[in-house]
């Protein structure tokens, strides 16, 4: 009986070497055979979850052909269609699927050019921490002494405040140190600075730990024995096997990214009125709140929760699948 | 012991130094000091004049030696906007934050504990996973939504609480509180339930999985070996073992409540220093966003130093190895 198990195996292994020589072909198959994509399949949330993401991210980014109106362009609005519920309502008009806003502008087109917004300084914001994160980490690792300690020290005292305090006082100081009529220009580059900035910790820690057990592995001695110099052992061969834990940190930082950008321009530090963000549209749309036209105010707000909790149910999956310790 | 106090001691003032430079660089390079204090009819020789007074000229060392003088006594100087004095503006609206803080760890630890006791010993239930579920959920959500959400739903819909600000307030001599009277306290609930409930998700976790590690040890099953009633078993002895990872959690997010005190008082248009420093930045008031900055700073350098230190009494481990 043994015998046919190990044939089994054995068959398998051969199956999964040949399909490591076959390019685009030999990668599908690679990944259709993959623990990751099996954890994939049997989860109905992580599907789910991955379908909605890419379904909003998709109409972020192709926003300006689907939506039905360009909520900026002046000659589409009509002051005479304002604060419209939506269409189900009563006075609800067909045209308007999620009712209009003060100014007559479409809320499902205010909220897919939104979200474009949103995902952005989300993405960006990720990128710009890893950017500070990975090689402080990489080194920190590496280099070890004084350097290490160093760097760790930092950390650790950033660590002990919360990350959205320090988006806070950063976006809070830049805007300071800004004269006044930059604000609005740069409003994008200081948010993903600011958010950028209070997030690098996890990666450098993360890519900390996985650098000092990687540096001790053969295949880096075995690059140092044969004269390879530092720069491209972390960079070839210790930074594409340091990655994985980093995607899962990445996935739930974007989460915490767009909250955080949500956050500041709700509190009107953010992104300014004439090119707002889910967030920009949730405080535009609060004042409304009282008056009895709610949907101007919580249509973007149901908009942030469910890409929200789809990004981080997707991290959840990918967190638990990746960790070799629940398999 | 002593060496390790002395790092952390050191290391809180290393920050409290990095921070009151962030600050005092500020002042001297957002715009001009003068100009933010003297309208624009100010001729150049009262100008020069102010400049002077105000130790302009001494060398930034000097200046930055003064700037910590003032600062450790709490005097950050006029505030551009409101053109009073910052130390005043700030002991003004302290009560409502701390207040408003106070409450929201309440209401935390009063619905996190037991919250996080009956999911921790009804494992697997149908009222405890929908519980975790619903918690899953508070987590996902930002601040800013779940005070929206709760307007809607209490003030607008249902009528029965007020959407914003701070009513009936008492005076107990400088002290201004919302404690003496009914519409103190209605309006107090909203935003502390706001504030508390993503602290609420954290104690309900953490005291869930603490319950389950107890729930597991011999002396549990000593106990009910014993014969004592499962009501003694779970609040008299298991509780018990699980608080003192709680009350540190606690005492640490004792910042994070002030840290988010800013999203909720702007929702609630709640009168504390958050909103404060909120307009302070609209505005570039930038003697309050620098006092606010050393304030914040200085409350989260002072409560890790203090969980270090209670770390240190707590767990006899840390003691042998000479702390980190």
């Amino acid at each position: 009986m043994a015998t046919t198990e190990e044939n089994g195996d054995a068959v398998r292994d051969l199956a999964r070497l040949r399909a490591r020589e076959g390019g685009f072909r030999g990668w599908l198959k690679r990944t259709a055979d993959s623990d990751v994509w099996y954890s994939f399949k049997t989860s109905p949330v992580a599907v789910a979850a991955s379908i909605v993401s890419i379904l909003m991210l998709l109409s972020a980014i192709f926003a300006p052909w689907i939506a039905p109106t360009d909520p900026f362009d002046l000659a589409q609005i009509d002051l005479m269609d304002s604060e419209l519920p939506p269409a189900w309502m009563a006075q609800g008009d067909p045209r308007f699927i999620l009712g209009t806003d003060d100014q007559g502008r479409d809320i499902l087109s205010t909220i897919l050019y939104g979200s474009q917004i949103s995902l952005l300084v989300g993405f960006a914001s990720v990128l710009f921490s890893m950017a500070i994160g990975i090689p402080l980490g990489l080194i920190s690792g590496y280099v070890g002494g004084r350097l290490d300690a160093i760097i760790m020290r930092i950390a650790d005292i950033q660590l002990s405040f919360p990350a959205i305090l320090i988006a806070f006082l950063i976006d809070g100081i830049a805007r300071g140190v800004l004269p006044r009529d930059l604000h609005d220009e740069l409003a994008l580059y200081v948010l993903v600075f600011a958010i950028g900035v209070s997030g690098w910790v996890q990666y450098a820690r993360t890519v900390r730990g996985s650098t000092l057990v990687e540096k001790n592995k053969e295949y880096v001695q075995a690059a140092r024995v044969i004269g390879v110099r530092r720069g491209p052992i972390l960079i070839r061969h210790i930074l594409p096997n340091v990655l994985g834990p980093v995607l899962v940190i990445a996935t739930i930082h974007l989460a915490i990214a767009i909250i955080t950008e949500a956050t500041l321009s709700f509190l009107g530090v953010g992104v300014p009125p004439t090119q707002p963000s889910l967030g920009t549209l949730i405080r535009i749309g609060y004042d409304f709140l009282f008056s009895g036209t709610w949907w101007i105010t919580i249509m973007p707000g149901v908009a942030l929760i469910v890409l929200v909790l789809a990004i981080n149910l997707v991290g959840d999956w990918l967190r638990d699948a990746l960790n070799p310790k629940l398999r | 012991m002593l060496s390790f106090i002395a790092r952390r001691v050191l290391q809180a003032f290393v920050v409290m130094a990095v921070v009151s430079l962030v600050s005092f660089s500020l002042f001297n390079f957002v715009g001009d000091p003068v100009n933010n204090m003297v309208g624009q009819e100010a001729s150049r020789e009262d100008r020069l004049q102010i400049r002077e007074e105000l130790g302009l000229n001494d060398p930034i060392v000097i200046q930055f030696a003064r700037f910590l003088g003032n600062a450790v006594q709490g005097e950050f100087g006029l505030s551009y906007r409101i053109r009073r004095p910052v130390s005043e503006l700030i002991a003004e609206r302290i009560p409502a934050t701390l207040e408003l803080v106070f409450v929201s760890a309440l209401v935390a630890l009063g619905l996190g504990i037991p919250f996080g006791v009956y999911t921790g010993i009804k494992r697997g239930t149908f009222a405890s996973s929908t519980v975790l579920t619903v918690s899953l959920v508070g987590v996902s959500l930002p601040t800013f939504i779940i005070g929206i959400g709760l307007i809607y739903l209490f003030a607008v819909y249902l009528g029965w609480l007020p959407s914003s600000g701070r009513r009936g307030v008492e005076e107990i001599g400088w002290w201004r509180t919302s404690f003496l009277s009914i519409d103190g306290w209605r309006s107090i609930i909203l935003p502390a339930l706001t504030l508390s409930l993503f602290q609420v998700t954290m104690i309900l976790r953490l005291v869930r999985a603490e319950m389950l590690e107890v729930m597991r040890t011999d002396y549990i099953k000593f106990a009910r070996a014993r014969g004592l009633s499962e009501q003694k078993i779970n609040y008299g002895v298991a509780l018990r073992n699980t608080l003192v990872p709680v009350i540190t959690i606690v005492g640490l997010n004792v910042g994070g409540l002030i840290a988010f005190s800013v999203i909720t008082e702007t929702v609630f248009q709640w009168p504390g220093t958050g909103l404060m420093f909120i307009q302070a930045v609209d505005f570039v008031d930038i003697p309050i966003m620098a006092a606010y900055l050393c304030f914040v700073a200085l409350i989260f350098v002072l409560i890790n130093l203090v969980v270090d230190i209670l770390y240190f009494v707590i767990d006899p481990r840390l003691r042998l190895s000479g702390g980190r």
